[in-house]
């Protein structure tokens, strides 16, 4: 049995920030493009989880606490826009949304 | 006293921007007259002013302000009052307050009167500032003032292309004189460390001759500008376009002689070095008869008598060089009222003839316009240089100031040259009023100007025949300043064969010109007479082909030269390259403004591309900056 070490977590760390970026890429559901947004961060989470008690420094997961708020508080935010957006134009595909165009 | 010197200078100002006011708007006669009033008052000042130097007083001096002081360079705006300035203010005020009067009635029915006596006035308080600034930089500017007022006087109908051009000629010319002028003033700031008359004129005595000679030259440049001497002559008489009051005041009696002022001025230079002066003289004598000689056979009533004040400068620039100074002060003050006079009734015949200019269509006019007639006759005989009128005591002193200081070709030129101008002026006055009444196959009824135009005329008709009496009194204020050279014929007999020869020759000129011109077989020149087909004939109507010449040799190369330089260089090149530089951003704004599509995906699409390309910068400079030392030996390695 393998030990699992920092590499491994940094690794999949890596995969999930891959397949985030990706997904805000891909998507064209905006509900859908929140979720790979917390992809993204979560992978970034896990990042600093790992490399906090690589260290045995408690930072890291403090940090990683701050940005779980942040997304939480983010997410918020998005999901009422999201829901008054689609009140008022019946769909949340992202394009539509181009009303800023230049 | 100084209260009197500044309403002297700023009543004129006054005069401009209140007019100014009015530009927009249509004729008010209240601008004219209230225009008349501020002049006058600035004329009463220059009388107070005159009577204070006669009776000895102090020339006053006063510095108004600091204009400009950095390091050494002091240059305020000082006025002074002298003798040679009072006589130009007097001068300037006199004909210009007659001018304003007569302007009220001479632009009656004009759309731009208000706006003619803002620049009259501007006009005037430029040429104050010329004469009466106490050092060349304020000189200067008067003198670009008066060139200004001119440029806008001479194209005031701008709807006429013929009078914009010549007030562009006008202007460009100028501008060619100024330059040397310019020159002159900072020769003289940089050998003498001042530009105040008092203290360059004692720093002179100090520099070499060379240095000398060379201010003098540059200086006189500028008076050859402006006064219109050979060759920068063809201006004034182009200048006849501008409305006749205008000829009067700036063409005739003011500006055009602010050259003959600028030397009479520096007379302390131009007594150091007299080869100069002696050039000045010997050039003041040519256009003297050149002039003359172009007057003799113009069709063109205003022109005639533009080319008779050029002919007069060169008499003064001839007395000026020879160091008569006070004798070309007198004869620009005496000319200054007869050559007004003159053009002011020229004037009266354009406005009854209805802006007829050829005098051969004319005829007869005595009896339509007495009083005219009278005035011009009067002139006419005064710029001849018959005894008793001004123009005998300005000119015979000129003609003796030749004489006596022994140059003879200029004494003898001078003198043929008064035949000539006896000739050609009782040409016009004989051609204008009397004869056949000519007007007629042309159906023109002509009328005597207004009332009272005539009666401002006649302050100039008064001065025209008695201003030779203030001689001895002149001369008696004016050695106060100028240099004391009276000139005197030692033998009696030779001085009375002079003066009695001078006249009967004038006296016959002008007999032969009244006997060839009142002929009632005279008619309108259709150009197949013998006399008109002659060289000579053509040579002088033609300007002796001068204004032909300038156009092709300079203007027409000139041209040529620009549009090449506009269409290949400029165009070409320096605008190529601007307009391609620009052209870089649109060409660039336009390919990549598809990416600013709104698009919310797109967008997040452009900031994934963005990270990944600076993660990856980071990296390579990463790896760079590690591997610094082994990059750059194999830099090395290839020769860079």
């Amino acid at each position: 049995m393998m030990e699992i070490g920092l590499n491994h977590y940094l690794v999949l760390s890596t995969i999930l920030f891959a397949i985030g970026l990706v997904g805000i890429m891909r998507r064209k559901n905006l509900l859908l493009l929140f979720f790979a947004t917390e992809i993204l961060l979560n992978a970034v989470n896990v990042g600093f989880a790992a490399i906090s008690h690589y260290y045995g420094d408690l930072t890291g997961q403090m940090f990683a606490f701050f940005v779980i708020a942040i997304a939480a508080s983010e997410l918020a935010v998005g999901l009422g826009l999201l829901i008054v957006w689609h009140k008022r134009h019946g769909t949340i595909d992202l394009d539509s949304m181009s009303s800023m165009r230049g | 006293m100084e209260k009197y010197l500044y309403i002297a200078l700023f009543a004129p100002l006054v005069s401009s921007l209140f007019s100014a006011l009015f530009t927009a708007t249509t004729k008010k006669t209240f601008t004219g007259i209230i225009a008349s009033i501020l002049i006058f008052s600035a004329f009463v000042s220059s009388s107070i002013l005159l009577t204070h130097i006669l009776s000895g007083g102090e020339p006053i001096h006063v510095e108004m302000m600091t204009w400009m002081a950095t390091g050494n360079l002091y240059i305020p705006f000082g006025f002074v009052v002298d003798q040679v300035s009072v006589t130009m203010m007097m001068v300037v005020t006199l004909v210009s307050t007659i001018v304003h009067i007569y302007s009220i009635g001479y632009m009656d029915h004009d759309k731009g009167f208000n706006r003619f006596f803002s620049y009259l006035s501007a006009f005037v308080f430029s040429m104050m500032i010329l004469v009466m600034s106490d050092n060349y930089a304020g000189l200067f500017i008067g003198w670009e003032g008066v060139g200004l007022c001119s440029w806008l006087l001479i194209g005031f109908w701008f709807h006429k292309e013929s009078a914009t051009w010549a007030a562009n000629e006008a202007f460009i010319m100028n501008r060619i004189a100024d330059l040397g002028m310019l020159i002159g003033i900072f020769l003289i700031y940089w050998n003498t460390g001042t530009l105040q008359y008092d203290g360059a004129f004692a720093s002179f005595a100090t520099l070499d001759v060379s240095t000398l000679t060379w201010i003098g030259i540059f200086l006189f440049i500028g008076a050859m500008g402006k006064s219109a001497q050979f060759p920068l002559h063809t201006w004034l008489a182009d200048a006849m376009e501008g409305p006749t009051p205008v000829s009067a005041l700036i063409h005739a009696a003011t500006m055009v002689t602010a050259g003959v002022y600028l030397v009479v001025r520096s007379n302390e230079l131009y007594d150091l070095i007299p080869n100069v002066g002696l050039f000045i003289a010997s050039l003041g004598a040519f256009v003297a008869l050149f002039a003359a000689s172009m007057a003799l056979v113009n069709r063109d009533m205003k022109r005639i008598i533009a080319y008779s004040t050029l002919s007069q400068l060169g008499y003064m620039f001839a007395a000026a060089g020879l160091g008569a100074y006070w004798v070309a002060l007198f004869h620009l003050m005496a000319h200054a009222f007869f050559k007004a006079l003159l053009f002011l009734g020229a004037g009266n015949v354009m406005h009854a003839m209805h802006d007829e200019l050829d005098p051969f269509k004319m005829g007869g006019l005595k009896k339509t316009m007495k009083g005219t007639f009278i005035m011009m006759t009067i002139a006419s005989i005064a710029l001849a240089g018959i005894f008793p009128l001004a123009g005998f005591f300005s000119k015979d002193a000129i003609l003796e100031a030749a004489f006596v200081e022994h140059h003879y070709v200029i004494y003898a030129v001078l003198l043929f040259t008064a035949g000539l101008t006896a000739f050609y002026s009782f040409r016009l006055v004989a051609l204008i009023f009397h004869g056949e009444e000519r007007y007629k196959l042309f159906g023109i009824h002509p009328h005597e100007a207004y009332k009272f135009m005539l009666v401002g005329m006649s302050p100039l008709l008064l001065l025209a025949i008695i201003a030779g009496s203030f001689k001895g009194t002149y001369y008696e204020m004016i050695i106060e300043l100028l240099p004391e050279t009276e000139y005197h014929i030692h033998s009696h007999l030779v001085y009375w064969i002079m003066t009695i020869g001078t006249q009967t020759f004038v006296a016959l000129s002008i007999i032969y010109a009244y006997k060839k011109y009142t002929d009632s077989k005279i008619t309108v020149p259709d150009g197949t007479s013998l006399v008109e087909n002659s060289f000579m004939y053509k040579l002088l109507l033609n300007q002796y082909y001068i204004p032909y010449a300038y156009e092709r040799y300079l203007v027409t190369p000139y041209r040529e030269l620009s549009r090449l330089l506009w269409k290949e260089v400029d165009q070409k090149m320096v605008d190529a390259s601007v307009d391609g530089i620009a052209g870089i951003f649109y060409f660039i704004g336009n390919n990549t403004r598809a990416m600013q599509s709104g698009n919310l995906s797109i967008m997040l699409k452009w900031m994934v591309t963005g990270t990944v390309v600076l993660l990856s910068l980071a990296v390579v400079f990463g790896l760079a900056a590690r591997y610094s030392d082994e990059i750059i030996i194999i830099l090395s390695g290839l020769g860079v």
